[in-house]
């Protein structure tokens, strides 16, 4: 450390404790309450970054969350490395290791600090003007640099180790920001009883007060600041109805008061609790919000502004007060405000030489100056500054009066220069919230206007900036919101008009400052920069203006101020004065562009929060879940279940299991696991007029014991759904859905009963996780069953479509006759708690008739050679019945149905509609791709119509060929013609037949 | 996200719920008797309301019930909640408190 850059004594730091921390790989040393910043200083390192454009030597330039220039990378192991934190809020730990970034090979000297003399050749929108041409160059030359040059910082290369929490919370009156404004609106609430939370984004609470020289602090409530801060802190926190949030930021303001915190539990911690969370997610609903968020220092625009060493007045009166560190030995101090007054004398007492002081007002009001003469500073008055020098720090600072022009300049030495423009209230939330921001003439910053939540604004973030008016505007605030919050008449989390009304603030202290930039005599050069992080200068504004953009909204992003990831903290008012005296028209015609969430960066871990690795999304099994596991059985996600999908034997890849499976079920017999199957069961007396008007089908007509094959159609006509529907009585059914399609069939059925027909008796009920279902499926399928039912299964009791109540093995049953292969087949329903057992039993019934357990795909394979469709397989949400080859399922004779007028529609009956045909490829053995256009014509290229496309393909062990299915215009009429598949390799010849590719007649199917 | 005031259960987070469209657009009840305009615009048009809007939900995660409710599009909040079947309350009804 160098220890003629650390006072002896005062800040909240504690001397006895240091810390060893490296930065780029170099040991240095700070103490404990240092920030990563606040060490470097001390150990006399500016330099800690460089700009994201010209790769300038940037120092720090603030001491909070709005500082754009000091951007290091944390890391602590490979997985643990986080880019892009503010080096003014890492707090220090022993061991902190951190890396500069934006550099190449070294901070220090930088091979991409070229692009600061290309400067003139690379002006704002630059990109849009270069790499125009030639075209492909763009592949090989121009993306690739643009990619490697893009981004800020590196991403860590393993995965996130670390633990994130969320919470959700509810509260009277949630009050953001803890400085002397939010800690007396939180003391106010809470005395009422309120139920308070109260965040700030600092390891301390205090806002202002941190920065103050403990000496020379102002009274409060007749105690010395640093005693009542240090009181009222303890009184709310041992209040149970108060929690309080310290490193905890609001990044976000959401509707109905709905606000998001971030809260960094280990960050700061050298070796932190392995059970400890990294970070805390909260969503807290207030009834009512305290904005106390303060405001933001605005540096000053003159050429040369950026060079380490030259940074905000009020930094560097933390930087000594707080954290006992001297920025620097040799000041030069440039203000539009009095807020630099005191930065200057606190900093003159500590031992640093301030050279002058340069107010670019016309004249000061007196009493500053004077104290400032006094203590034998130079004070100029119409100043403005022509110039800096130094390359890693500034060393010389060319002074100039207004009316003198160059003449008169004076170039000072100086390895530290404070600036201040005035103070920008913090409005991010407030504006985030939908709230309408106000210009204030006098103040010259936007307040907060009209209110679109139950939100106040307290202290300086609404231009109350002098600390005895913070302080009753915040306890104002907060004993307001507690009233409001805790009204017995309360309801709704809509404002009121009412609550809109606040006094307006009182006019600034120390002057509204200055935004935009210096004025300059004529042939004053160099740049002078606007938003440091994105590295825009005054002329790339001036560009902008020249080149015709009006609006901020363009200009901002032409120019891209104000769209680093500081968002234009420090910036954008400056961006504003700038455009706004350019264009000659005042700011708030000028516009201000919109404040959006996250106030500063928020880590994704925070927002995945425990949602990641198996509780990324729910799991959903089938009761028969571990017997197909315990076989070695390959899952597939369907939605979220978890689905067998084919049972190897031993090495046996796919292919060779879904043959064996496929002629299993066709030889012999299969067995397989259809539980995901939606269930839904319909009920009640007018349970038939129901289905009558939803479905397609007849439903009158069918007889208790029957099932029918439904078909559900949006009213536009197009199909939606299908499943086998029961009816079990007379007045209930059981109806099946898609595994993909039970929650949206549910919710269409219920919308039609609750909003148009709710004269209907009708219940619906999901039952697709009460039943297991265990289909059975092959010419042995019922000599399997045979033993186990207490139901004649001959095929003249129990038809095809038929549906019988009775007991297997003793558990109650549904038990379907029902086939999605095409053999004889029957579908068990028990209870869900029954499936294992009841599948253990057909299991073993069926060892004697040489049973086989098969998976999704060869179930697929097994519908398609039936030509049976899947919904959202083999249509697309423009298929008709007709298109599908389902116009028989439709009741003629009913006069209404969910889909029919548009059915109606000369569109819907075109011959010329894609139609569901089979595709045989001229070569058996090539199998097509889903998805491959079907052309008329080989050889065709674009914009060559297709007829259609391939909407299903396989292989089909029992046909000894390849099958496809697929939608191609006018398709039934082209049975027997040649078309072809288009696919990279060249054209497939394919003839168009017939959808049903095995056993037409059916003869299988009603064995 | 919004705090939805459930006519049969209260204020609930909109994580509960789906949203279901316009409200108030009443199915024919004759589609065979409707022209081919009328039925086009029963099916797809819509308004596109900039200030108060009545709308359908569906308490999903809840209930179950749908209902409709008035929202202003330009601020979200919800000027009221109310059953299906009921007339919307007056959009010009002071802002419940
Ligand atoms: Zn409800």
């Amino acid at each position: 450390m160098n220890e003629g850059l650390r006072t002896r004594e005062g800040g909240r730091i504690d001397r006895s404790r240091g810390l060893h921390f490296s930065f780029d790989g170099r040991a240095y040393t700070g103490v404990a309450g240092d920030t990563l910043a606040s060490a470097l200083l001390a150990n006399g390192v500016h330099l800690m970054g460089r700009s994201f454009k010209y790769h300038r030597p940037r120092g720090v330039l603030a001491c909070g969350a709005e500082e754009p220039n000091a951007l290091v990378a944390v890391r602590r192991d490979a997985a643990r490395y986080t880019p892009n934190l503010r080096a003014t809020q890492v707090e220090l730990y022993e061991g902190l290791a951190a890396h500069s970034q934006n550099r190449w090979p070294s901070l220090a000297f930088d091979l991409g600090a070229v692009n600061d003399l290309l400067a003139p050749f690379i002006p704002a929108g630059f990109y849009y003007k270069t790499f125009m041409w030639p075209r492909r160059a763009w592949q090989w030359l121009y993306e690739p640099r643009i990619r490697a040059a893009a981004g800020l910082g590196r991403a860590p290369t393993e995965a996130d180790p670390d633990r994130y929490a969320s919470r959700y919370a509810h509260c009277d009156v949630l009050i953001v920001g803890a400085g002397p404004a939010g800690l007396a609106a939180a003391a106010a609430a809470a005395a009422s009883g309120a139920r308070v939370m109260l965040c700030d984004e600092q390891n301390e609470f205090g806002g202002s007060l941190l920065a103050d020289d403990p000496r020379a602090a102002a009274a409060i409530e007749g105690r010395p600041a640093p005693q009542w801060l240090r009181e009222t802190s303890a009184a709310l926190g041992s209040n149970a109805r108060v929690t309080l949030l310290p490193r905890t930021t609001a990044f976000g303001y959401f509707p109905h008061n709905l606000l998001g915190l971030n809260e960094r539990l280990s960050d700061h911690l050298a070796d932190p609790h392995p059970d400890l969370p990294r970070e805390r997610q909260w969503q807290v609903r207030a009834r009512e919000v305290v904005l106390a968020t303060g405001a933001i220092e605005r540096p000053l625009v003159f050429p040369g502004n950026d060079r380490p060493g030259i940074m905000l007045a009020g930094a560097a009166r933390t930087w000594l007060n707080r954290y006992g560190v001297l920025p620097g030995t040799r000041a030069v101090v440039v203000t539009a405000h009095d807020e630099a007054y005191p930065a200057a004398l606190e900093l003159q007492a500590a031992g640093v030489f301030i050279a002058s002081i340069a107010d670019v007002r016309a004249r000061d009001d007196g009493s500053w100056a004077a104290r400032a003469r006094a203590a034998g500073i130079p004070v100029l008055t119409r100043a403005t500054v022509l110039g800096t020098g130094g390359r890693r720090r500034v060393n010389s600072i060319l002074l100039a009066q207004l009316e003198g022009g160059e003449a008169g300049a004076q170039a000072q030495p100086c390895d530290l220069v404070l600036m201040c423009g005035g103070f920008t209230p913090s409005v991010h939330l407030f504006s985030q919230s939908r709230g309408k921001l106000c210009w204030d003439e006098g103040l010259q910053a936007f307040l907060p206007g009209t209110p679109a939540e139950r939100v106040r604004s307290a202290g300086a973030c609404r231009g109350v900036f002098a600390l005895d008016a913070a302080l009753a505007d915040g306890a104002a605030a907060g004993a307001a919101a507690a009233r409001e919050a805790t009204a017995p008449a309360r309801t709704g989390v809509c404002p009121s008009g009412a609550a809109a009304a606040a006094a307006a603030p009182p006019a600034a202290g120390g002057g509204a400052g200055f935004a935009g930039a210096l004025p300059q005599p004529a042939g004053a050069r160099g740049r002078a920069f606007v938003d440091w992080q994105n590295d825009v200068t005054t002329g790339d504004l001036a560009l902008a203006t020249r080149e015709g953009f009006r609006s901020i909204e363009h200009i901002k992003r032409y120019t891209t101020t104000g769209m680093a990831t500081d968002q234009g903290k420090t910036s954008n008012l400056n961006a504003l004065g700038i455009v706004s005296c350019t264009l000659g028209k005042p700011i708030p015609e000028v516009g201000l562009t919109s404040f959006r969430m996250p106030y500063t960066p928020v880590s994704f871990g925070s927002f995945a929060g425990p949602a990641r690795g198996e509780l990324f999304d729910p799991v959903r099994t089938t009761p028969m879940h571990e017997w197909a596991r315990a076989r070695g059985a390959v899952f597939e996600d369907v939605g979220l279940w978890k689905r067998a999908r084919y049972f190897p034997r031993g090495a046996e890849h796919m292919h060779a299991a879904v043959g064996r499976e496929c002629l299993a079920v066709r030889n012999a017999c299969g067995i397989f696991d259809a539980s995901t199957l939606g269930k839904i069961e319909v009920v009640g007396k007018d349970a038939v007029t129901f289905m009558n008007r939803l479905y397609v089908n007849a439903w009158t007509g069918l007889a208790v014991g029957r099932c029918r094959y439904g078909l559900l159609l949006r009213d536009d006509g197009f199909v939606y759904d299908d499943g086998v529907v029961a009816r079990v009585s007379e007045n209930r059914f059981h109806v099946t859905t898609t595994t993909g399609g039970a929650p949206r069939v549910l919710a269409m059925m219920e919308d039609y009963l609750q909003t148009e027909w709710s004269d209907l008796k009708v219940w619906l009920t999901s039952t697709t996780e009460q039943w297991a279902v265990v289909a059975v499926q092959g010419p042995k399928a019922r000599a399997v069953l045979a033993g186990l039912v207490d139901i004649d299964l001959a095929a003249a009791a129990l038809p095809h479509m038929s549906v019988a109540l009775g007991r297997i093995s003793g558990v109650p049953m549904r038990l379907f006759r029902v086939s999605f292969t095409g053999e004889l087949g029957f579908e068990v329903n028990v209870p869900a708690d029954f499936g294992p057992a009841v599948w253990e039993a057909l299991w073993d019934a069926g060892q004697a008739h040489d049973i086989t357990p098969y998976g999704t795909e060869t179930m697929h394979v097994l519908r398609a050679e039936k030509g049976y469709i899947i919904v959202g397989q083999d249509t697309d949400g423009t298929v008709t019945p007709d298109d599908a080859g389902l116009g028989w399922a439709i009741g003629k004779n009913k006069p209404d149905f969910v889909g029919k007028r548009s059915l109606e529609r000369p569109a819907m009956t075109s011959p010329q509609r894609r139609q569901l045909v089979g595709l045989l490829t001229t070569d058996p053995q090539v199998v097509l791709e889903d998805g491959a256009q079907v052309m008329a014509q080989a050889g065709a290229r674009a914009p060559a119509r297709a007829l259609g496309h391939v909407t299903s393909s396989y292989h089909s062990s029992v046909l000894g060929r390849s099958i496809a299915l697929g939608l191609v215009a006018g398709g039934r009429a082209r049975i027997g013609e040649t078309l072809y598949v288009s696919v990279p390799a060249g054209d497939i010849p394919v003839q168009v037949a017939s959808p049903v590719f095995y056993d037409p007649q059916g003869r299988r199917l009603h064995a | 996200m919004l705090l939805i005031d459930c006519p049969y259960c209260g204020e609930r987070p909109e994580l509960e719920f789906v949203y279901g469209g316009q409200a108030h657009v009443a199915r024919p009840a004759q589609p065979a008797q409707v022209s081919a305009q009328q039925w086009a615009d029963y099916l797809y048009r819509r308004d596109n309301t900039r200030g108060v809007h009545a709308e359908r939900w569906r308490h999903t995660h809840g209930c179950g019930r749908f209902f409709n409710a008035l929202r202003d599009t330009t601020t979200d909040h919800f000027r009221a909640t109310y059953k299906v079947g009921e007339p919307p309350p007056s959009a010009a009804a002071p802002v419940p408190r």
